[in-house]
């Protein structure tokens, strides 16, 4: 071992930049500097679905990992959770993701190591979904502007924080792109679910919808999607995050599905012809 | 000056004629008139603890990380720290970093064996370079190893040197202290050893262990931790300055078990406070018991 005072690696915030980006099958072309950088990505989940209900915050999404169009990894999970009390989906580009979820875990046990008490009872300091996404924002528009964006788009769910770090009780449901757009809402889909699963989130939306109520509307959601989405698969988890009871993931488990509806029976596509162009 | 180093003591880059590194035998002095910092390797756990002097009487104390000596490292994984707070505290950042590099490239946890002999190379750089310093602090090392489920106490000393260690004690009174933990059951080999003999005698002054006798468990640790702080701050410290002997004083104390999960948390408060009244009482006994009549009794300090 030769002489030297590099630890071979930093623990203080992996800035965005030290992501040797590229993984395996992700294809690159050089950017301005020379650098391999990401221009489209590979392996990729898709949609994730997000909803506050009356006390706490839901993710739904679908276990599938698409290579392309094949339908790759049908058991991968893309709802994580970073901390105690946060969680995040992601639809996108997975080794990216699972690289962002390594990087939010890494700083969660570094806030545990580096907090101000040996006593888990005094440590209030962990992050707050709002930090967590705030943060992943910060990542994100850096990487962007790096002209190697980290090829998701993240959807972050917990609590919002009392001033002395206690959790509050208004849920947060955030979430990032990835060029760095952030924002928060009531109910947020990403990729192909924005524009399926939203519109329907937004008319059955009631803010004291019950913890059932919420789930029915999210597994419904799914449901269209997998009907109408070619990247969607009827494997799905739920996960879940309330004041009391912090992060629950679900084990993935199947949708019910009916492929009876008279659109879905009539044979070529009801053109009488034989199926082609 | 010239009496002690002669010339060879102002770099540690330089030998004496016989050999020695006069500045890092400086820097272990440095270690000598710190608080003591103990580290005790228990049948179902590590407790460390550490002992500190608190002698500004103005001194904001409660709820301020300022005073800590003992860090977290990553969760299975703890660091007692004696010597200069602020060298002890680029020890342990470095410990952090080495734990998180490792997680990072390997994907499991570092074993203690690894982050030991790595902080120990990292302490021993700073002992080779005329431009350097060489670390005014020794850290104890309590890590568990998931792989092999074998938890583990280490030492690492200013000069870089690392073992690992049953019972160590670094700071000021570690001698009497290391005496003190050498009568508790916690070498397995020479627990073995008492009992094959009998117990009887015992073997070569084996005090402590008598025949059949388990090791100690981390519950029975933090008492007898406490008991010897205690006993260290009585008897003066052997060779120490002796400055704040009978100052004020806290202590500090951290464990990982199989209760805790291996996790590295501090000792519960209450088991802390009923530890430190179990010592004061068995101190208070033993010294009846000892000397009626030797001299005045003054119990100790508050």
């Amino acid at each position: 071992m030769s002489l030297s005072l590099q630890s071979g690696g930093s623990s203080s915030r992996v800035s965005a930049s030290s992501f040797s980006a590229t993984g395996t099958g992700i294809v690159a072309a050089a950017n301005a500097a020379g650098n391999q950088v990401t221009t489209r990505p590979i392996t990729t989940g898709t949609s994730v679905l997000g909803i506050k209900y009356r006390n706490g915050v839901m993710l739904a999404a679908d276990t599938l990992v698409s290579y392309g169009s094949l339908a790759k990894y049908k058991n991968a999970r893309r709802l994580l959770p970073v901390n105690s009390r946060t969680l995040i989906g992601a639809s996108g580009e997975y080794s990216d993701l699972q690289s962002i979820s390594d990087l939010l875990i890494a700083n969660a046990l570094e806030d545990r190591c580096t907090a101000d008490s040996l006593y888990e009872e005094d440590n209030t300091n962990e992050e707050c979904a709002k930090e967590v996404w705030s943060y992943l924002r910060a990542v994100m528009y850096q990487r962007r502007n790096k002209m190697n964006p980290l090829w998701n788009d993240v959807i972050v769910a917990g609590f919002q924080q009392n001033p002395d770090g206690s959790t509050s009780d208004t849920p947060f449901l955030g979430t990032v792109d990835k060029i760095g757009t952030a924002y928060e809402d009531d109910m947020l889909a990403t990729g192909f679910g924005g524009y399926i699963a939203l519109p329907l989130m937004r008319e059955k939306y009631r803010p004291d919808m019950e913890e059932g109520e919420a789930r029915a509307l999210l597994e419904d959601c799914l449901r269209i999607l997998f009907y109408r989405d070619c990247r969607a698969l009827n494997r799905v988890q739920i996960a879940k995050v309330t004041k009391e009871g912090g992060v629950l993931v679900s084990e993935p488990y199947e949708l019910d599905t009916f492929w009876d509806y008279k659109g879905y029976v009539s044979t070529k596509a009801g053109m009488g012809t034989d199926g082609g162009w | 000056m010239a009496s002690s180093g002669s010339g060879y003591d102002l770099s540690s880059s330089t030998f004496s004629p016989d050999g020695r590194i006069f500045q890092v035998e400086y820097a272990s002095r440095a270690v000598e008139s710190s608080g003591a910092a103990l580290g005790l390797r228990c049948a179902d756990g590590i407790v460390l603890c550490v002992e500190k002097p608190m002698n500004k009487k103005m001194m904001v104390t409660k709820n301020t990380p300022a005073g800590r000596r003992i860090y977290a490292v990553d969760g299975k994984t703890g660091l007692a720290l004696a010597g200069y707070p602020g060298d002890g505290r680029q020890v342990a950042n470095r410990a952090r970093e080495e734990a998180a590099n490792y997680l990072e490239t390997y994907g499991s946890e570092i074993p203690p064996d690894v982050l030991a002999a790595r902080l120990s190379a990292y302490v021993h750089y700073f002992t080779l370079h005329g431009a350097l310093r060489p670390f005014g602090c020794t850290a104890l090392l309590a890590g568990y190893d998931a792989a092999t489920q074998r938890h583990s106490l280490h030492m690492v000393e200013p000069s870089g040197s690392c073992f690992e260690y049953y019972a160590a004690a670094a700071g000021r009174g570690r001698q009497p202290a290391r005496t003190e933990m050498e009568k508790l059951a916690v070498n397995p080999t020479r627990a073995a050893a008492a009992a094959a003999s009998g117990g009887a005698g015992g073997v070569g002054g084996e005090e402590g262990m008598e025949r059949g006798q388990q090791l100690i468990s981390v519950a029975e640790g933090v008492r007898q931790l406490a008991k010897i702080v205690y006993t260290i701050r009585d008897s003066g410290g052997n060779g120490g300055s002796g400055a704040s002997k009978d100052g004020p004083f806290e202590i500090e104390m951290s464990w990982l078990c199989e209760k805790t999960g291996w996790k590295h948390v501090g000792v519960p408060k209450d088991v802390m406070e009923e530890a430190v009244e179990w010592a004061k009482r068995e101190i208070e006994a033993e010294g009846e018991e000892e000397d009626e009549d030797d001299d005045e009794e003054d119990g100790m300090e508050e």
